[in-house]
């Protein structure tokens, strides 16, 4: 389907558009759900009060203060944990290319274990999440290089990278005393639990600046899918590309392990969950980010009711729900 | 030399530490159908991935339309000079039409993805390569014919007036070899012109209106394959001894080698 203005045209896929608007009104629904109900019941017309500043006091502080702010920041990571599984995911041609399988969410954490052993606050663990994630990524990065990177190498050297970095967190985590290592503990599992805006805020500026970048570099990234050469006969620049999207992508990783922990399988399950859905040809970024915030805030809402009042954090949940889904995809799978 | 669209001068062409060509000089006369040719690993894809800016040479410049190559914006290069990659990556679950639209890429931009031009291209791309009716087919379901026709239309679509073909009949039954090759011949004669890399002498023979002979990095002979081609050249080429005669059918040189044994005439 093909919308054209003048000497402007813009090409588009009924079924990507058909999936993409039904996962954003999924997402709508989700976030409803999670604000107005709960222990508290704040009924639909309230909450939108609430969130304007005209609510009851009690209303305001359970919306705006506690439930809105864990929402949106579980969409935002969610968008950027699917935007980045997707840049990887295309960049290696291969589903294991996930963050979660080539070190860099295994980076995210030693440096947030590390800033919790050190005894740092709240940010100083954000802050050595997005260091980890960026070091780790320069290594795996320098030392898949020859020549170019070749996606299998980029997964190898990161497979590598992951098992050596997840050796050095049990490390970690066997030396420092009970209450860090319990600390480190709940934060390695993933958790939206007590997000506030000033989570949020931070996530919502990095995203608005990598999502933009992010949807530029789509078009090219595909065409490199179909290998360096193919790509290059048509004029794009592969290592200009691809060195963008490496760092698109690993910002994108760092943020989100930075504002939730490293929260496992988004990365990998959304950007193959949307494909199939939009049944579009290789990975597509856009359906993969309202993807990934869908589930992320689907096992949010699942990880606070599911054995209410006992709350699990998000990570335990984005496993099971993501892996069945995938696993019943696959099953009738054609594509 | 200069006054072809695109020539190499004094290339040295390398991978790493491994010199495959030095001082190499090439020029693809203007509506040529011009194949390279040589024996395994004498340099012939190198040679034609420097021509198309895949490889940078390490000494010498590749020129078109009178400008080093990697001067030019990538996408300029693009809407001139195409290119069959001897091996591509089918992205798992594309059509055939979304592949062969793929080939409009140096021609779009973010705001114009799809301007009537780009769709009449495709259009004509999948008729001249037959896959018309295999529009909405998935490509990894294709034959290998099939498939190699598609990579074939896609190449077609980005409307270049020069081809580099690498190895284009690899993989191929006998059949759709010469399917291929009857499709690059009409592509010539409508007025584009084509390189390809061939391994088969008699289809380079038959189908190139210019041969480039290659050994060891270097050109042996050039020229019209009527007259480079003989019994000599074959020798020093690909040490083998044979006899030529001329093809029945295209009245080109045919190669047939020489038997180790006289064989009994049958009974």
């Amino acid at each position: 389907m093909t919308v054209r203005v003048g000497p402007w045209s813009v090409r588009l896929a009924p079924r990507a558009l058909l999936t993409g608007a039904l996962l954003l009104l999924a997402a709508v629904a989700v976030s409803v759900v999670a604000i107005s109900t709960g222990e508290f019941t704040v009924p639909v017309p309230d909450v939108l009060a609430a969130l304007v500043g005209e609510g009851t006091p009690v209303a305001e502080l359970i919306v705006a203060e506690l439930r809105a702010p864990r929402v949106v920041t579980g969409l935002l990571v969610g968008a950027a944990f699917g935007v980045c599984g997707a840049i990887f995911q295309s960049l290696t041609r291969n589903p294991l290319g996930s963050p979660d399988f080539i070190g860099f969410t295994a980076g995210a954490s030693t440096g947030g274990i590390l800033a919790v052993v050190a005894g740092g606050s709240a940010l100083a663990v954000s802050g050595g999440a997005l260091a980890g994630c960026v070091i780790t990524a320069l290594l795996v990065y320098g030392m898949a290089f020859r020549r170019g990177v070749q996606g299998y190498r980029l997964v190898l050297v990161g497979i590598g990278a992951n098992a050596l970095l997840l050796a050095v967190n049990s490390y970690l985590l066997t030396r420092a005393n009970i209450n860090d290592a319990a600390t480190a503990g709940a934060w390695l599992t993933g958790s939206l639990s007590g997000r506030g805006w000033e989570h949020a805020v931070p996530v919502a500026l990095a995203l608005a600046v990598l999502l933009p970048v992010g949807a530029a570099l789509a078009r090219p990234l595909r065409m490199i899918e179909m290998g360096d050469d193919a790509a290059r006969a048509v004029g794009i620049g592969v290592e200009r590309v691809r060195a963008a999207a490496v760092v698109t992508g690993v910002l994108l990783c760092g943020v989100a392990v930075a504002a939730a922990g490293p929260v496992v399988f988004v990365a990998l399950a959304a950007p193959q969950l949307a494909r199939r859905l939009t049944r579009s040809a290789g990975v597509t970024l856009a359906s993969s980010a309202l993807m990934g915030a869908v589930l992320l805030t689907v096992s949010d809402l699942a990880a606070q009711r599911l054995l209410a009042p006992t709350q699990l954090p998000v990570g335990v949940v984005t496993a099971a729900i993501g892996g069945t889904y995938l696993a019943f995809l696959l099953r009738k799978d054609r594509y | 030399m200069a006054d072809a669209r695109l020539y190499g001068s004094d290339l040295t062409l390398a991978y790493d530490q491994r010199v495959v060509a030095t001082e190499l000089n090439v020029a693809i006369p203007d509506r040529s159908f011009t194949v390279i040719i040589g024996p395994n690993a004498c340099g012939k894809s190198t040679l034609l991935r420097a021509l198309a800016r895949m490889l940078k040479p390490r000494t010498g410049a590749v020129h078109l339309d009178g400008s080093v190559i990697t001067a030019l914006p990538s996408k300029e290069v693009a809407r001139r000079l195409g290119l069959l990659p001897q091996s591509s990556i089918v992205p798992d679950g594309i059509t055939v039409a979304d592949l062969v639209s793929r080939g409009r890429y140096p021609h779009q931009r973010l705001m114009r993805q799809w301007s009537r031009a780009d769709e009449a291209a495709v259009t004509e791309a999948m008729r001249a390569t037959d896959v018309t009716e295999l529009s909405d087919r998935i490509v990894d379901e294709l034959s290998g014919g099939q498939r190699q026709r598609v990579w074939l239309a896609m190449a077609l679509a980005q409307e270049t007036p020069i081809l580099l073909l690498d190895e284009p009949t690899t993989f191929l039954d006998i059949a759709h070899q010469i399917e291929v090759l009857d499709l690059c011949a009409d592509l010539h004669e409508a007025g584009r012109t084509l390189v390809a890399v061939l391994h088969d002498l008699n289809q380079a023979c038959r189908y190139a209106t210019h041969l480039i002979v290659m050994r060891d990095g270097q050109v042996v002979a050039e020229g019209d394959p009527r007259e480079v081609v003989t019994p000599e050249l074959v020798e020093r080429v690909f040490d083998l001894r044979c006899e030529i005669i001329t093809d029945p059918q295209s009245g080109t040189p045919l190669i047939v080698p020489e038997h180790r044994r006289r064989v009994s005439s049958p009974a």
